[in-house]
């Protein structure tokens, strides 16, 4: 994070959801949290979203799902993301998110996972700890 | 999680002020007879019949389907079993979407939310051993509601069940979806023009068949007030009529099938004075506003969901506790039907066994509490008719407001309503956040421990591929001309502005798959991009 630019998120739903309260209560507290964000909606394939994080030039992506498809749809925005090259940038996954579904959206490089009833601030607070680590680990390089 | 409290002050979720007391003084200038009146009599204030539950009990109705039509008609005949009275279909979201479970897009979704239904051969099996003139079936189905009815008296028909004979209420709500659910196709135009085709045809040809459920749920559990929940319902069902009565049809033809379908939530005097006002703006607005002559199109019919947003991983098992209180609101409220959601639907779709929890609310709230034995109980409380009043008096203003903008669709085109809406959402969030609204187990009395490990409902991924092997199945069986013939003949009557109705139930007769059928209208009237409104 580098002088005033302020951390750019993109939050979209991929597949056929269409719930979007989560989705548009967490845009809102990034927002006024200081973040500036690409609200893409509902119903976007992996090809829109991520042709929108580099059209956009976003710090973060995050998806929105409920519907219980989460692992499908992400898998399908991480393959686009290689394909793209932009697979530096950090995914962020949020919504109904079983418990036994959070190691494997880990380990599918997935560096931020916020259930439902993740409290604003804790998510808030973790895509700043996130950035400053990172910066930190790239300036002891 | 919506009792608040502000400086000493006390708030219904709509932000109401409670008085710290409601006397006498609070309902004097109510007239008995004009505002609250006798149950089963205008204005309806408390109740539609009169002796309500005493006599006749809702309809106790699980929303339930997954997987496959097999595994979904399974699960109703055991919810029968267990003491439900009528069924309400979960459709997969590609059959909400219209599309069929080989679309690149129904990846991953195939028989995940809801059933997986593509043509006539899966309503078929979904209805197996269920004669449709001895069980009402709700479908919470909107853009594809048309296809899906014509599916449903397809099967009536292969039962040898006259189309006199079918009961039940397809969702057919498009308004709320560009809102506050997502699940639409087309643009507002095309989508109307098919919710008059089924409201018409229903009108002449179902006349037990609730031909649309106009629904407050989906803004309420978006985040709205209960105050906008209902204003906002009450506006759109105001525009449906107004394009069912532009087709020529008159409004007695029809009225009398209109419902409505609402979350009950937890601000409990709130919710119960909601719907005691909705029943008295409903039945002035249809005798006065449009002239309606037959008193039971004067009848605001509702069903409930009680759960939804109001459901918090922490802690689960609270939710049956908060569930129950919502499902006491609403038989106070006087409900005609009501799904109970079960303790672990905020992780996924309830197993068999929470399923049967959920339903035991509303039989022991039923049989065992005595809520039942008179109308209306609280009727005549000093603070439940000052707040019946008070909602009555906002919702009317809010209708109003929506009004002068030129309506609910103009509101909904230029993000209005969505606005609205988003703006509650955070303001409830901030609350939660704050404390200031309490929620048991997420804000206060929590444990620690992380979220418990349930044992959940499994999504069976073969599913999709079965349903694709049985589409393909069908596609290779069927006269495969016939079925092409078939959605020419429903592209050229909707071109003639024909009802679309009878060329549906054709089309699926022949096995047109339901993707296929709404591809040709797609082709047709393009899809609609909704206004992004954070």
């Amino acid at each position: 994070m580098n002088g005033a630019r302020k951390i750019r998120v993109l939050i979209a739903s991929p597949g056929l959801d269409g719930h979007d309260r989560g989705a548009k209560v967490v845009a809102r507290a990034l927002k006024d949290a200081g973040m500036e964000i690409v609200y893409l909606g509902i119903h976007r394939t992996a090809e829109e979203i991520v042709k929108a994080a580099i059209q956009e030039d976003v710090d973060f992506i995050g998806l929105s799902m409920l519907s219980g498809a989460h692992l499908i749809l992400t898998e399908q925005v991480l393959k686009e993301m290689a394909m793209q090259k932009i697979d530096d940038v950090p995914l962020i996954v949020g919504g109904t998110i079983p418990k036994r579904d959070i190691q494997k959206l880990e380990e599918m490089g997935v560096r931020l996972i916020f259930p439902t009833q993740t409290p604003l601030d804790t998510s808030i607070a973790a895509i700043q700890e996130y950035l400053s680590s990172r910066a930190t680990q790239t300036t002891g390089k | 999680m919506e009792r608040r409290k502000e400086g000493g002050k006390r708030f219904t979720e709509s932000g109401i002020e409670v008085k710290p007391l409601y006397a006498h003084k609070d309902i004097k200038d109510l007239d008995p007879v004009r505002d609250i009146g006798e149950p089963g009599e205008y204005p309806y204030t408390r109740g539609i019949h009169k002796t309500m539950h005493r006599d006749r009990l809702w309809t106790m109705r699980q929303y339930s389907g997954f997987g496959t039509p097999k595994d979904s008609n399974q699960r109703y005949k055991y919810l029968l079993e267990q003491g439900q009275t009528g069924l309400s279909v979960a459709l997969d979201l590609p059959t909400q979407m219209g599309l069929d479970p080989d679309d690149p897009m129904s990846l991953g979704e195939v028989g995940r939310v809801g059933v997986s239904i593509n043509t006539l051969k899966d309503m078929e099996t979904l209805f197996d051993g269920l004669p449709l003139d001895n069980i009402t079936t709700s479908f919470t189905i909107n853009a594809t509601a048309a296809m899906l009815l014509a599916m449903y008296l397809c099967v009536a028909e292969k039962q040898g069940v006259p189309f006199e004979k079918v009961g039940g209420t397809i969702q057919n709500d498009i308004l709320k979806e560009y809102v506050a659910r997502g699940a639409w196709i087309y643009p507002p135009e095309f989508s109307m023009r098919l919710i008059v085709d089924t409201i018409e045809y229903c009108a002449k040809y179902v006349p037990r068949f609730n031909s649309i459920s106009i629904a407050g749920a989906h803004f309420k559990d978006a985040g709205c007030t209960s105050v906008q929940e209902a204003a906002f319902t009450l506006a759109d069902a105001i525009e449906y009529i107004r394009a069912v009565l532009e087709r020529g049809i008159g409004i007695d033809d029809f009225a009398p099938r209109l419902s409505f379908f609402f979350y009950t939530h937890n601000n409990f005097f709130e919710e119960v004075a909601k719907y005691r006002a909705m029943r008295k703006i409903w039945a002035r607005c249809m005798r006065e506003k449009f002239n309606a002559k037959n008193p039971r199109s004067w009848l605001f019919r509702f069903g409930v969901v009680c759960g939804g947003s109001t459901l918090m991983p922490q802690q689960a098992e609270i939710n049956t506790i908060r569930v129950s209180y919502q499902a006491l609101a609403s038989v106070l409220g006087g409900v005609q039907s009501m799904f109970t959601c079960a303790f672990d639907e905020p992780f996924s779709i309830p197993t068999e066994e929470n399923a049967r929890l959920a339903l035991r609310i509303q039989q022991a709230l039923a049989f065992e509490t005595g809520v039942v034995d008179t109308p209306d109980p609280l009727g005549g409380s000093y603070y439940v008719e000052s707040l019946t009043k008070e909602m009555e008096d906002r919702v009317e203003d809010l209708i109003e407001r929506i009004e002068s903008r030129g309506g609910m669709v103009k509101s909904i085109k230029e993000g209005f309503i969505q606005r609205e809406i988003v703006e509650e959402a955070y303001k409830k969030e901030k609350r939660i956040r704050s404390g200031e609204s309490v929620v048991v187990g997420v804000n206060r009395f929590t444990i620690d421990q992380e979220v418990e490990e349930l044992r959940l409902h499994e999504y069976n991924p073969q599913v999709a591929m079965e349903q694709i092997e049985l589409l393909n199945q069908t596609r290779r069986t069927r006269d495969k001309e016939r079925a092409e013939r078939r959605i020419d003949q429903l592209r050229t009557a909707a071109e003639n502005n024909e009802n679309l109705m009878p060329h549906l139930i054709d089309a699926f007769k022949d096995y047109a798959s339901l993707g296929e059928v709404c591809q040709a209208f797609k082709e047709e009237y393009g899809t609609f991009e909704q206004p992004t409104v954070i």
